[in-house]
């Protein structure tokens, strides 16, 4: 792939960050080139080619920029430098290490290092002399925070390549070689601990692919009982502002059953990010009992940050992620939002003057999308250990409009879907994730089902199907009260309707803001479906619709505060007995 | 604006659009400035040796043989102390008839800050509007814009909120600011003696509507330079954002791009965000807030321009006129702060939270009982109640004649839950019950 000169350019045309370039020589679409503006170089992307004109997509502000300026193509594509030490960063779209950037404000053209390349590191050795391996096998391992940092054999190689050999266990710099590999013709390869990869292009150092099966516990209840997620599992939010979408991404992203956790923050609010930077260094894990800020990494192209690195953040976020699924890691990674991605496209399209496709997003959207989100999964590795990538993306639909195309080409791609409501989060009925709309394609398949049988309980899928059903049910019937009246329909409308309301209030809705009730187990999460089940297919006694409501309210709130309550403490157990009691009243005999 | 020796002066102009001029030059920045006869124009587009000028104030009478001269810089500002107190228009001359300010010069629309360096905003503002205070509270660093009706009332409670903020600088952006109420913040502000703590960029309806869009990038350059350079705490008010929109999709439009949702230009959310995501806090203690007037065309919410501005602002305030009252309200239901969660219940008292949520899920319960009542349907006893707390909470909680501290509006929030409701109707943590239910 190298060239042997490098293609160079000048300036032709500026409109805003499309540059035109009159190239001397080859250049190959997404090849990237560094502009020179007076002593300041403003890295590009090619995004296409016309003849001798190199049309390029700037990361960085266009201002200034004049006609003639010199060009540098790099012969390669938009790469990332994966190794040891990206863990809790805070980088850019571009994995610019932010912390490592001078000054206050960002200055264009400042790129700064994604890994420090003399961090010296605990090698462990894992392959040995004579070894046969390919791309993406473990040669040795380090310590990173807690995890085990596998070093590989580069994703670049291609074909199988024979051990020379791999240095003993021992201190060594991220840049120094740890192995010497022979190809098939017996020259000899050099591996440190850091490598290269475009971020457009997938990782496919795995061995297969099967379909997901084992749930991902998030600890938001209206996600692990009524719509779970699976590791390797792809899912979407879409909801209008004011809904919840990143109190809810926050929430996966502190308590999800995940190793680590990567955020991209594309196009959104900065004080979003800062949040994250702020909490999870104090926050703790509740499984390893460490702060989250060593699990979680954060690519952050905040809105103000410039366009076109937008696009590049995603890829930027999907590619680490892939790097450490190869590890035998479960990754968690989540974009908020997707629909900022899109307009970068759709901004792009736009200066270039292509013909617009529906509400002016280029024709290739739903293309681009659905490839994007088949990079997540669950693989097996070349060795036979397992990792994930589960992803759960952000859409912000215009004007709340589920019809719009992000959301379409994504509920194409995507099998969760968590339909965030406005009408939910105006009564504040937090996760405002709409209980009917919303689904998850997994419970449909036998794997997950054998699975939650196995670890939860045989009949776990029923009790997750009744409690649906009765949502549907409580639903109907209040349409029914508000066509008719309170006095027009029978009692036993007000009693499916307010058994429907016990199983929102005390399952669907969760307080993220308080200690206990933001994270629930899935064994507690179990019990409380069970008991408000039990609820359900109770008969009760009543003589008019007037004393369902005062009744029901005392039952949710009995709940509600054993929700509030630590599990299993006095305070839940004095609950339970008062909801005994309660429900004891009005039992029919 | 001066023109130096050596500069050279071009006169050949090929092509006239209603915004815009193209000639040929060479050695020309993007972005850079030049004058057209006079007239301040900015440089939008380069292709080979033609250059494309926006003429802010339009190009009527614009001749081919006109005068260009370039500047060889971006728009800028000079900043110093001296701007405290004064009136400018929206290129950064004075308009109150004072000296031209002296300080270092800064181009505008400025990088932007590394989010790494910010400061998660933690500072509550007191406003003693309970319908703010109380349900949408507002911290320092925080960008949220009032979604309003042109007849709403919201420059009254724009400039109420701005005094009672406590903010070193107020920096007023006024855009199609409509003379009379250009007049308006000078007078509040001369009344509440806080003159010399203000500094106006004003566009009003007279200007032309181009120069709109250096408006917000002027106000945001003296922001920053008090924020950070001064470490001072600087609100910002903008207002009418929905008419800096359409100045946008003015200049998209005539620069022949495709138009996306409601004829505005595709890139309107960055356009946008580069605006708000200039509130921050600072480390070293300084901040700017953002408050901005975004008026929606009857209450449509989806329309670009608010729906962009929603993703982008941290909540939204709204206002509406309660008819049971017969006053103005900060309507719980649509209003939204998302930094609230910030200072509530750790600033304020801790019952913040919950009885915040609590009073707002009994009025929407009281505004399904009134949809009851609407339909000719029976009430029962809980509707009746809940109708009765929502107009007393309306009257002595939402209206935004309403000045009181939060520890009162939380004191009043549970007076009326006592004398409404029972305890499990409310629904509030028990712990909060023992302490502060009426007796």
């Amino acid at each position: 792939m190298e060239k042997n000169k490098l293609t160079t350019g000048k300036v032709a045309g500026i409109i805003a960050n499309l540059v035109i370039v009159d190239v001397d020589g080859p250049v190959s679409q997404n090849e990237i080139c560094f502009i020179n503006l007076s002593g300041v170089r403003l890295m590009a992307e090619v995004i296409k080619v016309l003849g001798k004109k190199a049309y390029t997509q700037v990361f960085e502000s266009t201002r200034g920029l004049k006609v003639g300026e010199s060009v540098e193509f790099m012969g390669h594509m938009l790469e990332v430098t994966l190794g040891p030490g990206i863990l809790s960063r805070n980088f850019d779209g571009l994995q610019n290490d932010l912390d490592k950037m001078e000054g206050t404000f960002l200055r264009r053209g400042e790129y700064t290092a994604p890994i420090n390349v003399d961090q010296e590191w605990e090698f462990t050795p894992l392959a040995k002399t004579g070894d046969v391996v390919k791309a993406g096998d473990w040669l040795g391992e380090v310590k990173e925070n807690w995890i085990g940092h596998k070093i590989m054999v580069p994703f670049k190689f291609d074909g199988k390549y024979t051990v020379k050999n791999v240095k003993t266990g021992g201190t060594y710099k991220a840049s120094e070689p740890v192995a010497v590999l022979t190809d098939k013709d017996g020259r000899e390869v050099n591996v440190s601990m850091i490598q290269k990869w475009p971020v457009k292009v997938p990782i496919k150092a795995y061995a297969d692919k099967p379909r997901p099966y084992r749930l991902m516990e998030t600890g938001v209840r209206i996600i692990d009982t009524m719509n779970p997620i699976v590791e390797g599992g792809t899912g979407f939010v879409p909801g209008p502002f004011g809904s919840g979408k990143t109190v809810l991404q926050h929430a996966l992203s502190k308590q999800a059953e995940a190793d680590l956790i990567i955020v991209a923050a594309c196009g959104e609010r900065a004080n979003e990010v800062v949040e994250i930077f702020t909490e999870f260094p104090e926050l703790d894990d509740p499984r390893t009992g460490r702060k989250l800020m060593e699990r979680t990494t954060i690519i952050a192209n905040t809105s103000n940050m410039p366009v076109a690195a937008r696009e590049a953040s995603v890829y930027t976020a999907m590619t680490i992620g892939e790097y450490y699924r190869s590890m035998g890691l479960k990754v968690l990674l989540l974009a908020d939002s997707t629909s900022r991605w899109a307009q970068a496209l759709r901004e792009m399209s736009n200066r270039m003057e292509e013909l617009p496709g529906p509400d002016a997003f280029p024709m290739d959207l739903p293309a681009i999308i659905s490839s994007f989100y088949a990079r997540a999964g669950y693989v097996y590795l070349n060795n036979g250990s397992t990792g994930s990538i589960t992803f759960i993306g952000t859409v912000s639909p215009a004007g709340g409009n589920l019809k719009e195309p992000v959301t379409e080409s994504t509920k194409k791609a995507a099998r969760c879907f968590f339909a965030l409501s406005q009408q939910r989060a105006d009564s504040k009925r937090y996760p405002a994730v709409d209980p009917i709309d919303s689904y998850s394609k997994y419970l449909e398949y036998p794997e997950l089902q054998e699975y939650l049988s196995e670890n939860i309980s045989p009949d776990w899928l029923g009790s997750v199907l009744e409690a649906k059903n009765l949502l549907l049910r409580g639903k109907e019937a209040y349409e029914q009260i508000n066509i008719l009246g309170d006095d027009g329909v029978p009692i036993d409308y007000h009693l499916r309707y307010w058994k429907s309301e016990v199983i929102d209030f005390v399952i669907l809705q969760q307080d993220a803001f308080d200690k206990i009730d933001a994270s629930t187990p899935i064994e507690r999460q179990k019990e409380m479906l069970g008991k408000v089940l039990d609820v359900c297919r109770t008969d009760f006694d009543f003589d008019s619709f007037e004393e369902v409501n005062p009744y029901f309210k005392r039952v949710i709130n009995v709940f509600k505060q054993m929700n509030y309550s630590l599990y299993q403490s006095g305070d839940f157990k004095k609950y339970e007995s008062e909801l005994d009691a309660i429900i004891n009243e009005r039992k029919a005999a | 604006m001066e023109t130096t020796a050596f500069q050279k002066i071009y006169t050949k102009i090929t092509q006239i659009t209603k915004a815009t001029c193209s000639l040929q030059a060479s050695g020309i920045g993007y972005e850079e400035l030049a004058t057209v006869n006079g007239r301040l124009a900015q440089v939008v587009k380069i292709n080979g040796d033609i250059v494309t000028l926006q003429i802010f104030s339009g190009t009527e009478g614009i001749p081919t043989n006109a005068e260009v001269i370039f500047m060889g810089h971006p728009p800028s500002l000079k900043v110093g102390e001296e701007l405290a107190g004064r009136f400018f228009n929206a290129y950064g001359q004075p308009i109150d008839g004072g000296p031209e300010v002296e300080g270092e010069e800064r181009e505008i629309g400025g990088p932007s800050v590394n989010p790494v360096r910010r400061k998660q905003p933690s500072e509550l503002i007191a406003t003693g509007i309970a319908g703010i205070d109380l349900n949408n509270t507002l911290v320092t660093g925080q960008k949220i814009p009032f979604f309003a009706d042109p007849d709403q009332p919201f420059n009254q409670v724009m400039a109420m909120v701005a005094l009672r903020a406590k903010a070193d600088k107020i920096i007023l952006g006024g855009m199609g600011l409509t003379n009379d109420d250009y007049l308006y913040y000078k007078n509040v502000f001369d009344n509440a003696g806080a003159l010399d703590r203000i500094i106006s960029f004003v566009n009003t309806t007279e200007n032309p509507p181009v120069e709109r869009l250096l408006v917000p990038d002027m106000a945001l350059t003296a922001a920053e330079y008090f924020a950070y350079d001064k470490k001072e705490t600087v609100l910002v008010l903008l207002t009418d954002m929905t008419l800096y929109a359409d100045a946008l999709s003015i200049v998209s439009n005539r620069m022949d791009q495709i138009p996306s949702k409601d004829s505005m230009p595709g890139s309107l959310y960055s356009d946008l965000a580069k605006i708000y995501e200039k509130a921050v806090q600072f480390p070293e203690g300084g901040s700017i807030t953002i408050i901005a007037v975004t008026t929606l065309s009857s209450g449509d919410i989806t329309h670009a321009i608010p729906d962009n501005t929603g993703y982008i602002t941290e909540g939204q305030l709204f206002l509406r006129r309660d008819s049971d009252i017969g006053k103005v309200i900060v309507d719980p239901f649509r209003s939204l702060s998302r930094l609230k969660q910030l200072v509530i219940g750790k600033q304020t008292r801790k019952d913040h939270p919950q009885v915040m949520n609590a009073a707002v899920r009994l009025y929407a319960d009281a505004s399904n009982a009134k949809t009851k009542l609407e339909n000719g349907f029976d009430l029962t006893d809980y509707d009746v109640r809940t109708m009765n707390f929502a107009r007393e909470y309306s009257n002595d909680l939402l209206a935004i004649d309403v000045n009181i501290d939060t520890t009162m509006m939380l004191d009043k929030a549970w007076e009326l839950f006592g004398k409404h409701f029972s305890k499990a109707e409310v629904g509030i943590k028990q712990e909060f019950v023992d302490l502060y239910w009426p007796r």
